[in-house]
């Protein structure tokens, strides 16, 4: 996998500390705080919301950058906000 | 304002939508909604603002829980009977979420105070019993360039329309005035199945919803109605706002609002 140090990270949310349906809230929460075009990364566990973080974000309209898997079983998202509604 | 958990747990399938998502949400919990009547079409009407995290919620109505009440009232229970209506309601409200600031007003709105009612809110919900009133509401309304959702009940039917300035005919463009008192039976004397308030009553709160959050159709325009026996529903679309209506017509006539004469039992619809 490919690390996330060539990429500008604006804004970071950790959310392997809340469940489904939480995580992809806690997730969509700190991207709409963003403007198009920034960079948020989201630190998850693997499962459910590794199955359904990165497929809902696409569905909202932003870019999956890049996920990176961690030795601990997590997971880093690195995902650039698309345009607004 | 940032989300506590809490916050994001109880709005979480508010959040997901796309039409809501965090910005609308917080702008639900910025909004103000005045609810006239806790009976039939408010006690729904009321709880689901409030479980929707409408920030403010007003309450105005004079009465108190009658047991007559509770087969349509859901806002009060038993345990309630004799108490305030607004502050059952209040009650029930505030135990759904305790986001929510519910604003009591006990009182009937009059012609004398229903412009201060109204005007710190974003949207106003009809939700009582009788013409008088109803009229009362459209033309404070009108005046006022507040937003609102007309509704009544009886019997098995339902109807309701929402006005926006600027945006259709308002409720005496299609009514022109109310009836002669005792014209029209009153729920009282009609009936009503309880459970006609709850839909009529939720399609209000849900033009409260997208009026607030800015997305989707209104019901301007049209007028809804449901008949339950036949289990129809027929949106009606009413004509282009009346050029010569008294109230938001190109000349009106009405300048100051007036309290129309109740009929003998104290209501209508």
């Amino acid at each position: 996998m490919a690390s996330a140090n060539d990429i500008k990270i604006d804004d970071y949310v950790d959310i392997t500390d809340v469940v489904c349906p939480v995580t992809f809230v806690k997730a969509k929460v700190a991207i709409e705080e963003l403007e198009t075009g920034q960079i948020l990364s989201v630190h998850m566990n693997g499962g459910e919301p590794l199955q359904n973080v990165p497929r809902s974000m696409k569905e909202e309209g932003h870019r999956v950058l890049k996920l990176t898997a961690n030795d601990d079983g997590t997971y880093d998202l690195i995902v650039e906000k698309g345009e607004e509604e | 304002m940032e989300f506590t958990y809490e916050q994001m747990q109880r709005y979480s399938r508010h959040i997901i939508l796309k039409e809501i998502g965090s910005k609308g949400q917080k702008k639900l919990l910025n909004s103000r909604v005045l609810i006239i009547g806790a009976g039939g079409l408010g006690s729904p009407a009321a709880m689901y603002l409030a479980a929707a995290g409408v920030g403010t919620i007003g309450v105005a109505d004079a009465d108190e829980v009658d047991l007559s009440n509770l087969q349509r009232q859901i806002v009060h229970t038993t345990a309630d009977v004799g108490k305030a209506k607004v502050l059952s309601a209040k009650e029930t409200m505030e135990a759904i979420n305790p986001d929510v600031k519910v604003i009591p007003y006990e009182t009937f709105v009059s012609a004398e105070n229903i412009a201060d009612l109204i005007k710190d809110y974003d949207f106003v919900i009809d939700g009582t019993d009788n013409f008088p009133a109803k009229f009362l509401i459209n033309d404070a309304c009108v005046m006022a360039e507040k937003p609102f959702s007309h509704a009544g009940i009886i019997r098995f039917q339902g109807q309701l329309m929402t006005y926006v300035p600027g945006r259709g005919p308002c409720y005496r463009c299609v009514f022109k005035n109310p009836p002669p008192a005792d014209a029209v039976p009153t729920c009282r004397q009609a009936g009503v199945v309880g459970a006609m308030g709850g839909v009529i009553g939720s399609l209000q709160a849900m033009e409260a919803i997208k009026y607030l959050l800015g997305k989707g159709e209104l019901l301007t325009g049209y007028l809804l109605t449901y008949n339950a026996l036949t289990m129809e529903f027929r949106k009606i679309k009413l004509p282009e706002k009346v050029k010569d209506c008294p109230i938001c017509g190109d000349n009106p006539t009405i300048h100051e609002l007036t309290d129309y004469e109740m009929n003998s039992c104290g209501g209508a619809f």
